[in-house]
């Protein structure tokens, strides 16, 4: 009994040792479906170190700031007239008087170094930040000793200064801009060989606060990290014992009825709720209706709680399910009631679970934005740091993702700069709140 | 007296109940040890249930009796004060809730005032608005209001301010009658016989029911606070116009278009951008990781891929924004100078930005899913299909996919769902004007950009253009919820059980 057919054409199959076409196709087919997906992992993994060096690449330049070495004489007759060396005195002269002082002390400067030039003292002065002169005034009225002294300050220089050290101004682009000319540039490339000028690591980035729209130099994070910090603290209180509680009931007390199938089936769906629909639930409730106030990081932490929940219980469940029964068993076994059971020996032995499952479910919400926008956090400058923990969370604040939204509204290459900056921080906070997780799950694992 | 018990503030109350439980739960402790003559033994539950038991008769009754006064003592005012304001007072395009709103500010400035000692209390009763300039005085001391207060404006709020301190007075009597009167009750309670400890647990599960249907208290918020507005918005724009209208144009002077439609349409077209970009590269991805790769790759690819689900949508913003638009305007756009050589794409907001990026955001989402339901099926169909002499490539297309498809439409309904509820990066992405087109380079909105447009900013929670945000939020709710409800009944219908 052979294959070959009555009619005596060849079989089709042949020696497995020679491939027929059909076969070959077949491989090809193989080895084509092989490579669509290493294609379209490589895609995707290509996609993510694109994505990481953009992020990096742009936004380590908003940790560098440029600043200007100034030799400042504070001179009495300016700043103290009446010459008691009264503090409510010194403090009627505003930033508006210092300004002449800023631009004396830089006439002098580019005297020593450069000798003649066509620039005016304003424009000399232009050179500095907006922002100097306050920081001239803070430093007089914490120090009033110094007035009729020479001192020695590092300020902040302008904006297109700094975009002109970075790379981001170039000489051709300026034509319209009425913040810079050519010849200012020319006077930084002179102090930049001589030293006055440099561009530094910048830690008032990551510690100072918001500024407005003219000073992108002088804006920080500091303050919308508080904020963030401050949420996260109300999730972290509200959160996790509602839903350890809700997870607890459901795992182990829990009956099989049509409520507990309702409960069930609410947790699954509020866990794909678009986040923008929590923005309007807090809108709605927690600043129209019980009249909390705007933008605080409270009704931000209540609006987070609500879209933690579902991921925290859904975690918690896994941890309580991993338990072996015979834990359970053994505690009754020995007299405890089951809610004893649950409380002194599930709990505990779940704990670690619960944890990571809590730090992944806080990374989440400290890069959720939107609900955060409809709550009122967006156009607003964080400025002041709060003093209490009472102010910190009842009045207005901002957060590190609407704040990074923020400066991306802004249209300001500058405030963009910053903006991949501010992300590279938020970065830096969800890879160690992940990797805390991960090393605490790694550590803490217990093999049943 | 009555200034006193009135001016106790709800923290301070809170403390208060807080600190007679804990004097409750020492107390109860010490009294069933002392009735057992310290025999613990004797007693029916450990000693602590016993104090837990005084505790919770303490501060339940009490905290809950508190937390619904709060709830509707505003309510009943508000509903009390409103029959106050005569129509008059109502002008012309306002409505009695901003007139209402101006009581309120009023009655809040008066209570600064008299906080900050710049009125007494009694002068607040006596104030006239015809005698005083209430605007300037509240001015003086920090407090801004819209315009000048009127005479019966000025009764309302003084009538406001009254309610509000008898109701908070009663409030305070009420619950510190309550907290007492739980202590007493627990106090005699507390002997060697009574059962303690069933007490406190049945409490505890209670307390457990409820923060399980915290849940259903979610959703039903979230229903209820949409529902409301929208209703609002229906009773000023008609139904018909918004679901079925074709122009989207708010303007403030009241004859706007707000109709869904171009939304819809703009929503629907980046998410099928979105998928047609996710759905190969997560789905390939999936059947190679789980199928072809060794432990090794596995290890490394996989988790790797999965930090692309864990950044945030802020990024992805970021990224269309910044980066990917100019790319593509530098492709597909700038006449000469550009790649192509082409001048189809003028801004880099468009609709294929935001559908490349919310593309690859999803990729994870396409392929972790896939991942778990293509290792569900079971090895035998494998292996016998390996055993009739199939190629791999030939086993996952003729045997695995089709036995693993209801789970993967299922994760392509849920991508789909979470492509049309983004926010982030089609609000950096995809512009603001709404047109229907097909055209993929141009800027076009979506549901969820024009809610966060319109909820900033200013809002007038009596326009209409306002609470369109309210109705576009139902709406996508509805429609998540519908897709989400859909894939698990796919899922459910289809899905074959092996074991």
């Amino acid at each position: 009994m052979t294959d070959m057919p009555i009619s005596g054409a060849k079989p089709h199959g042949g020696s497995l040792l020679t491939q027929d076409d059909h076969t070959k196709k077949r491989n090809r087919a193989e080895a084509r479906f092989k490579a669509y997906g290493i294609v379209a992992i490589v895609l995707g993994l290509l996609m993510l170190v694109i994505l990481l060096t953009t992020i990096i690449g742009r936004g380590t330049g908003a940790f560098q700031q440029t600043f200007v070495t100034l030799e400042v004489p504070l001179l009495a007759e300016k700043l103290d007239k009446k010459g008691n060396r009264d503090i409510e005195d010194i403090k009627k002269v505003s930033t508006f008087g210092y300004a002449p002082l800023m631009r004396a002390a830089m006439e002098q400067k580019v005297a020593q170094t450069v000798g003649e030039t066509t620039l005016s003292g304003k424009e000399m002065a232009a050179l500095l930040s907006k922002d100097a002169a306050a920081q001239l005034r803070n430093f007089v009225l914490v120090n009033p000793d110094q007035i009729g002294e020479t001192v020695e300050f590092e300020f902040l220089a302008q904006s297109r200064v700094d975009g002109y050290l970075k790379g981001r101004v170039s000489r051709d682009e300026i034509a319209n801009d009425k913040n810079i000319n050519i010849a200012q540039l020319d006077l930084v490339d002179v102090l930049v060989a001589g030293g006055s000028i440099v561009k530094r690591f910048n830690l008032s980035f990551i510690t100072g606060s918001d500024a407005s729209d003219a000073r992108p130099e002088a804006a920080g994070m500091g303050v919308a990290m508080l904020g963030s910090l401050f949420m996260m603290l109300v999730v972290l209180v509200l959160a996790l014992p509602i839903g350890v509680a809700a997870s607890i009931y459901l795992e182990e007390f829990a009956p099989k009825n049509w409520i507990t199938d309702i409960i069930e089936v609410n947790i699954s769906n509020l866990a794909a709720v678009p986040s923008i629909v929590f923005g309007i639930l807090g809108l709605a409730v927690f600043i129209n209706y019980m009249h909390l106030p705007n933008s605080a990081p409270l009704v931000g932490g209540l609006v987070l709680t609500l879209m933690t929940l579902p991921t925290i219980i859904i975690s918690t469940r896994a941890s309580l399910k991993s338990v072996p029964p015979s834990i359970r068993d053994a505690a009754l076994g020995v007299g405890a009631s089951k809610m004893q059971s649950v409380f002194h020996h599930v709990l505990p032995l779940a704990a670690p679970g619960i944890l990571t499952g809590t730090i992944i479910g806080l990374a989440q919400a400290l890069g959720e934005t939107a609900p955060l926008l409809l709550i009122g956090m967006v156009g607003f400058i964080a400025s002041n740091p709060p003093e209490t923990i009472a102010e910190g969370l009842m009045s207005p604040n901002s957060a590190m993702p609407a704040q990074i939204y923020e400066w991306a509204k802004r249209a300001d290459p500058a405030f963009y700069e910053r903006a991949w900056g501010g992300i590279i921080i938020l970065l830096v906070f969800l890879i160690s709140m992940n990797a805390i997780a991960v090393l605490l799950r790694r550590r803490f694992e217990r093999r049943w | 007296m009555g200034n006193l018990f009135s001016g106790v503030s709800a923290g301070v109350l809170i403390l208060v109940i807080l600190t007679l439980a804990v004097a409750g739960y020492f107390t109860a402790r010490q009294r069933a040890l002392a009735s057992v003559a310290g025999d613990s033994r004797k007693l029916h539950s450990l000693p602590g249930f016993y104090g837990y038991n005084a505790a919770m008769c303490v501060a339940i009754p009490a905290l809950i009796i508190m937390a619904i006064w709060m709830l509707v003592q505003p309510m009943l005012i508000q509903s009390s004060v409103i029959k106050l304001i005569p129509q008059s007072s109502i002008s012309e395009g306002s409505s009695v809730n901003l007139v209402m709103s101006d009581v309120r500010r009023v009655a809040e400035g008066l209570d600064t005032a008299v906080a900050q000692g710049a009125m007494t209390q009694e002068a607040t009763n006596t104030l006239r608005a015809e005698t005083t300039d209430i605007r300037a005085a509240l001015a003086g001391i920090g407090v801004a209001l819209g315009s000048d207060v009127e005479a019966p404006v000025l009764e309302a709020a003084q009538r406001y301010r009254a309610l509000t301190l008898q109701g908070n007075l009663f409030r305070t009597l009420i619950v510190l009658i309550l907290a007492i009167a739980g202590l007493v009750i627990a106090l005699r309670l507390s002997k060697g016989d009574f059962r303690a400890r069933n007490v406190v647990e049945a409490g505890v599960k209670t307390l457990l029911i409820i923060s399980a249907s915290l849940a259903i208290l979610t959703t039903v918020g979230i229903v209820l606070s949409m529902l409301f507005e929208s209703m609002n918005f229906f009773r000023l724009h008609p139904w018909t116009d918004f679901f079925f209208g074709s122009k989207w144009a708010p303007n403030f002077r009241g004859d706007s278009d707000l109709s869904i439609l171009p939304l819809l349409w703009g929503t629907l077209y980046i998410s099928v951008i979105a998928l047609l970009v996710a759905v190969p590269i997560g789905l390939f991805a999936a059947i190679y990781l789980s199928e072809y790769a060794g432990p090794k790759v596995r290890a490394f690819a996989k988790p790797l891929l999965e930090i692309l689900a864990g950044i945030p949508t802020i990024v992805y913003g970021l990224f269309a924004l910044l980066t990917v638009g100019p790319f593509l305007v530098n492709v597909f756009g700038r006449g000469e100078n550009g790649m192509l050589g082409v001048d189809w794409m003028s801004g880099a907001t468009s609709v294929l930005t935001a559908g490349l990026v919310m593309g690859i955001m999803l990729i994870p989402f396409v392929s972790s899913l896939s991942d778990d339901i293509i290792n569900a099926v079971p090895q035998s169909l494998r292996d016998g299909s390996f055993g009739l002499g199939a190629t791999h490539s030939e086993t996952v297309r003729q045997v695995i996919l089709p036995a693993a498809l209801p789970g993967i439409v299922g994760a392509v309904l849920l991508a789909a769902s979470r492509a049309i509820g983004e926010t982030m990066i089609v609000v950096l992405g995809a512009g603001a004007i709404a047109r229907v087109s097909g055209n993929p380079l141009e800027a076009m909105t979506t549901i969820t950009t024009r809610i966060v447009s319109q909820l900033t900013g200013d809002t007038d929670f009596a326009s209409p253009e306002t609470l369109v945000a309210f109705a576009l939020g139902l709406t996508l709710f509805v429609l998540t919820l519908g897709l989400n409800v859909f894939a698990l009944y796919i899922v459910r219908k289809y899905r074959e059980q092996y074991e």
